[in-house]
C-alpha cells in the first residue's frame, strides 16, 4: 500500500455514485412559472380549493414578501431563483386511479428501481403507503384497511375536500403562515402531501410510510403533512426520500406539523437519501424544512428520528412544543455529511407546560469537506415548573478537511427545572483504521463498524423495518471506491 | 536447523517516513519454529521495523523487500499481510468506541474465514469458538462485550492482543513491548498465553527492552538494533549482558 492511500480511501471512501439518479419520462402539464398571486390563483383553481385555503395561501405569500430568508445558518448557498421556479407539476394523468395496474408502467418502474413496494409485498409487510410523485399523489393503499379502524390516511389535496373541518381547524396552527421566510412559501403554495387524523382511542394498526420523490428538474417541491392524534391515540409515521441526478440544484421547501392531544403520541421517522450533488459540489438538492409538533394535551408525546444523508443544503430542525402538562418531546438524529455537503440541521425543544421532558441524542458524521452542524434550543418558560431536558451531540470527523460544529441555546426561566447538555467530538483516526487492517478487515467494514457503533443510540429508535432501512442506506453511502 | 523452512526473510531494507531515514538496509531471516527477540536503544527502529513488515501506510520502503512465506508482501496491502498469517501485537492497542469486541473479533475471524473460503460464522457459532480461546487464555467472558480496548487497564488491552493473537491463529507474530506497562503478575500471564500458542510451525518476535520477559518466553536469537540496522546477533546471553552492562559497550563511541 502506498503512503498516501489510507488517507486518500478515506476522503473517497463515501463517494459511491448516487444510486438512484435517473429522472422518468412523463409528458407534464405546463404552469407558468415565478411565483405570484396569479401563479397562486390558478394553483388553487386547478385543485378546486375552497374560498378559506385561498385566502390562507394569499395570506402566506404576502408574509413571504415580507420575509427575509434567514441568515443565521452555518450555510452557504447561492441564491434560490424564486422566478424560475415552477410550483406545481402533475403527470398527465386523466382520471383518478382505483388500482397499481392502471398507473403509468414508467411511474411503475421508478418505484421499482427506487425499491418501493408499492404492492401487495407492502401490505404483507404491514405498511401503508401513500407515494408521492413530484406534487400529485399516484395512489394511496391499504385505505380500506385504516378505514376500518377509522384512521384518516390520504394526500392532503384529498383532505382539502373531504374534510375541510378539519383542514380549517388545524392547517397553520403549529408552523404558521408567517413563521419563517421557508414556511411562508411553502403556506402560499404547498401543492400536496399527507394527511393523517387519528381518531380518540385509537393505536393505528399500521405503521404509516410515505415516500416523497423529486422528479421535475426545475420544480419547487413544497409539500405538506398535517398528522393529528386525537385522545389516547397513537400513531408511527415513516417518511423516506429519494431523487434523480441532476445538475441543477432544485429547492425543496416543507413543512411537518404534528398535533398529539391528551394521552396521544406521534412517533415520526424520516430516512433522507436525496441528491446531494456531486463530488465536486456541484448540483443536489437544497432542503429548507420546518418541522414542528406540538404536544397539546397532558401526557402527550412526539418522537422525532431522522436519519440524514443527503441533500447539498439541510436546514431543518423538527421541533416539539410541549404545552401538555408532564408532555414529552423526543428527537433522535444521524446527520451524514459527504463531499461539499452542508448540514445545519438539530432540533428545538420548547417547554412551555409543567413536568414537561425533552431528550435530544445527535450523532453528526462529516466526511471530504462537508460541513455537519448540530444547532438546537432548548428553552423552558417560566411556568415549565420542574422540567427536563437531556441532550447529547456527538460528531465524528473522517478525514482533515471535514467540519463539525455545534451550536447549543440553552433558556431557563425558573429555578425548578435541570438542563443537561453534552458533547463529544472524535475522529476516525489512521491509527484506528490501521487496527482494524491489521486484523485482517477492510476499510469499508471497519467504517461501517465504527459508524454503526456511534449510531447504534439512533438507530434503535426506528421502527425496526426501517432501521435496517438505514442501516443499509448509510453502508451504501460508504461502499465503493475503496481499495 | 535444517530442513526448515524460511518464515520471513528481510533484504536490504531502507525505510523513511516524512523524508526520514529510519532503517537502513536491514537484514533478517526467521524460519519457521523460531523465537526472535529484537533489542535496541529508544530511536533505534524497532518499531518502525514491526510496522514496516504488517504494510503500515505511514512508512514508504525506499529500497530492500520483504519475503512471507516465499511470497514478496511489500506491496501487499495490511489486510492481505494479515490473512496470509502476519500479525502484529500493538505497544499501544487503540480503543475503538462503540464497537464491541466481540463483533471485532468476529470481523477479523470472518474475514479471515472469507480469505481461505471458508464458511463464515454466525454469532452464536462464533461464541463457541472464542470461549475456547478465552478459557486458554483465562480470560473472563465479559472481556467480549466491552468496547474493543476502551476503559481497559494497560494488562487488560495487552491480554485483548494475545486473545487476538490466538484467535487468527498467525503464523508469524510480532509482540511490540507487549511486556511494557504490565508488572509482574501481569506480565507471567501474558507470557503463558503466548507459550501456549508457539509450535514448531509458528515464529515470533519480540521487541522488548527488557530481559524479564525472555526469562518466559526464550528466544533462539537475540538482535541488537542501531540506528536502522541490526548490529549484533547472538543468543540469550546476550540478552543477560544487556541487562547487565547496558547498550554502550556495543555502540560507536559517542565521544570521539
Amino acid at each position: 500500500m502506498q503512503k498516501n492511500n489510507l488517507e486518500k480511501n478515506l476522503t473517497n471512501f463515501a463517494t459511491e455514485p448516487y444510486k438512484y439518479g435517473f429522472s422518468t419520462k412523463i409528458e407534464k402539464e405546463t404552469f407558468p412559472v415565478g411565483i405570484n398571486e396569479k401563479v397562486i390563483k390558478l394553483l388553487s383553481e386547478k385543485k378546486n380549493e375552497p374560498e378559506f385555503l385561498f385566502k390562507f395561501r394569499l395570506n402566506a405569500y404576502k408574509q413571504w414578501k415580507n420575509n427575509k430568508k434567514p441568515q443565521w445558518a452555518f450555510l452557504n448557498y447561492q441564491d434560490i431563483d424564486y422566478d424560475n421556479i415552477v410550483c406545481y407539476s402533475v403527470p398527465k394523468v386523466k382520471k383518478k386511479l382505483d388500482s397499481l395496474d392502471e398507473i403509468d408502467p414508467e411511474l411503475k418502474r421508478t418505484f421499482e428501481k427506487l425499491g418501493i413496494p408499492l404492492n401487495e409485498q407492502k401490505r404483507l409487510a404491514n405498511v401503508a403507503v401513500d407515494a408521492v410523485f413530484d406534487s400529485v399523489s399516484i395512489t394511496t393503499t391499504f385505505q380500506e384497511d385504516l378505514a376500518k379502524s377509522g384512521v384518516i390516511f390520504c394526500s392532503i389535496s384529498e383532505a382539502v375536500k373531504l374534510y375541510p373541518d378539519l383542514i380549517k381547524k388545524y392547517l397553520g396552527t403549529v408552523v404558521p403562515a408567517g413563521d419563517n421566510f421557508f414556511a411562508s412559501l411553502n403556506s402560499a403554495v404547498f401543492s400536496d402531501g399527507s394527511f393523517c387524523y387519528i381518531p380518540k382511542n385509537v393505536i393505528c394498526p399500521l405503521e404509516l410510510s410515505t415516500y416523497f420523490r423529486i422528479n421535475d428538474q426545475y420544480s419547487g417541491q413544497f409539500e405538506r403533512t398535517l398528522i393529528i392524534a386525537e385522545e389516547n391515540s397513537s400513531v408511527s409515521y415513516l417518511e423516506g426520500c429519494t431523487a434523480p441526478q441532476y445538475d441543477n440544484n432544485q429547492l425543496h421547501a416543507a413543512i411537518v406539523e404534528l398535533i398529539a392531544l391528551e394521552n396521544a403520541q406521534i412517533k415520526y421517522s424520516t430516512v433522507q437519501n436525496w441528491y446531494s450533488g456531486d463530488e465536486f459540489g456541484v448540483g443536489g438538492i437544497y432542503n429548507f424544512v420546518t418541522k414542528r409538533g406540538l404536544c397539546l394535551g397532558t401526557n402527550s408525546k412526539i418522537s422525532w428520528t431522522q436519519v440524514e444523508t443527503g441533500s447539498a443544503v439541510t436546514w431543518k430542525y423538527p421541533s416539539c412544543v410541549l404545552v401538555g402538562k408532564n408532555s414529552k418531546g423526543e428527537f433522535y438524529s444521524v446527520a451524514l455529511t459527504n463531499h461539499y455537503q452542508q448540514a445545519d440541521t438539530g432540533t428545538k425543544m420548547v417547554h412551555i407546560g409543567k413536568n414537561t421532558r425533552s431528550q435530544i441524542i445527535s450523532k453528526g458524521i462529516s466526511n471530504a469537506k462537508s460541513k455537519n452542524s448540530y444547532r438546537g434550543l432548548v428553552k423552558i418558560n417560566s411556568k415549565a415548573t420542574n422540567s427536563r431536558n437531556y441532550s447529547q451531540c456527538d460528531s465524528l470527523l473522517i478525514g482533515n478537511n471535514s467540519q463539525a460544529n455545534t451550536f447549543p441555546y440553552i433558556e431557563v426561566q425558573n429555578s425548578t427545572s435541570r438542563v443537561e447538555h453534552e458533547a463529544s467530538t472524535s475522529k476516525i483516526g489512521e491509527e484506528q483504521l490501521f487496527y482494524f487492517l491489521q486484523r485482517g478487515i477492510c476499510l469499508e467494514d471497519a467504517i461501517t463498524l465504527i459508524i454503526g457503533g456511534f449510531c447504534e443510540d439512533v438507530f434503535k429508535e426506528l421502527p425496526l423495518e426501517f432501521a435496517a432501512e438505514a442501516n443499509q442506506l448509510l453502508s451504501l453511502k460508504l461502499e465503493g471506491s475503496v481499495g | 536447523m535444517t530442513n526448515k523452512n524460511i518464515l520471513l526473510e528481510i533484504n536490504n531494507l531502507h525505510v523513511t517516513v516524512n523524508n526520514n531515514k529510519i532503517l537502513k538496509g536491514l537484514n533478517l531471516k526467521i524460519y519457521e519454529g523460531e523465537i526472535h527477540a529484537i533489542m535496541g536503544p529508544n530511536g533505534s527502529g524497532k518499531s518502525t521495523l514491526s510496522k514496516v513488515i504488517v504494510g503500515h501506510p505511514a512508512y514508504t520502503i525506499e529500497e530492500g523487500n520483504i519475503l512471507f512465506k516465499g511470497q514478496d508482501v511489500t506491496s501487499l496491502d495490511p489486510e492481505e499481510r494479515s490473512h496470509l498469517g502476519l500479525f502484529l501485537a500493538f505497544q499501544y492497542p487503540v480503543e475503538i468506541s462503540g464497537v464491541s469486541n466481540e463483533d471485532f473479533l468476529r470481523f477479523a475471524y470472518n474475514a479471515k474465514q472469507k480469505y481461505l473460503k471458508r464458511k463464515e460464522v454466525g454469532p452464536i457459532e462464533f461464541l463457541k469458538i472464542i470461549e475456547d480461546k478465552l478459557r486458554l487464555l483465562d480470560i473472563k467472558s465479559t472481556f467480549l462485550y466491552r468496547n474493543v480496548n476502551e476503559g481497559f487497564s494497560g494488562g487488560e488491552k495487552k491480554r485483548n492482543e494475545i486473545l487476538q493473537l490466538a484467535l487468527l491463529d498467525s503464523q508469524l507474530s510480532i509482540l511490540d513491548e507487549t511486556d511494557s506497562g504490565l508488572d509482574i503478575d501481569a506480565l507471567k500471564i501474558v507470557a503463558d498465553g503466548i507459550n501456549k500458542l508457539v509450535n514448531k510451525e509458528k515464529s515470533l518476535i519480540l521487541i522488548t527492552h527488557y530481559q524479564r520477559l525472555l526469562d518466559y518466553i526464550k528466544p533462539d536469537f537475540v538482535h541488537v538494533m542501531e540506528n536502522g540496522t541490526i548490529l549484533k546477533t547472538g543468543d540469550i546471553t546476550l540478552a543477560k549482558k544487556l541487562e547487565d552492562q547496558g547498550y554502550g559497550w556495543l555502540l560507536p563511541d559517542k565521544t570521539e
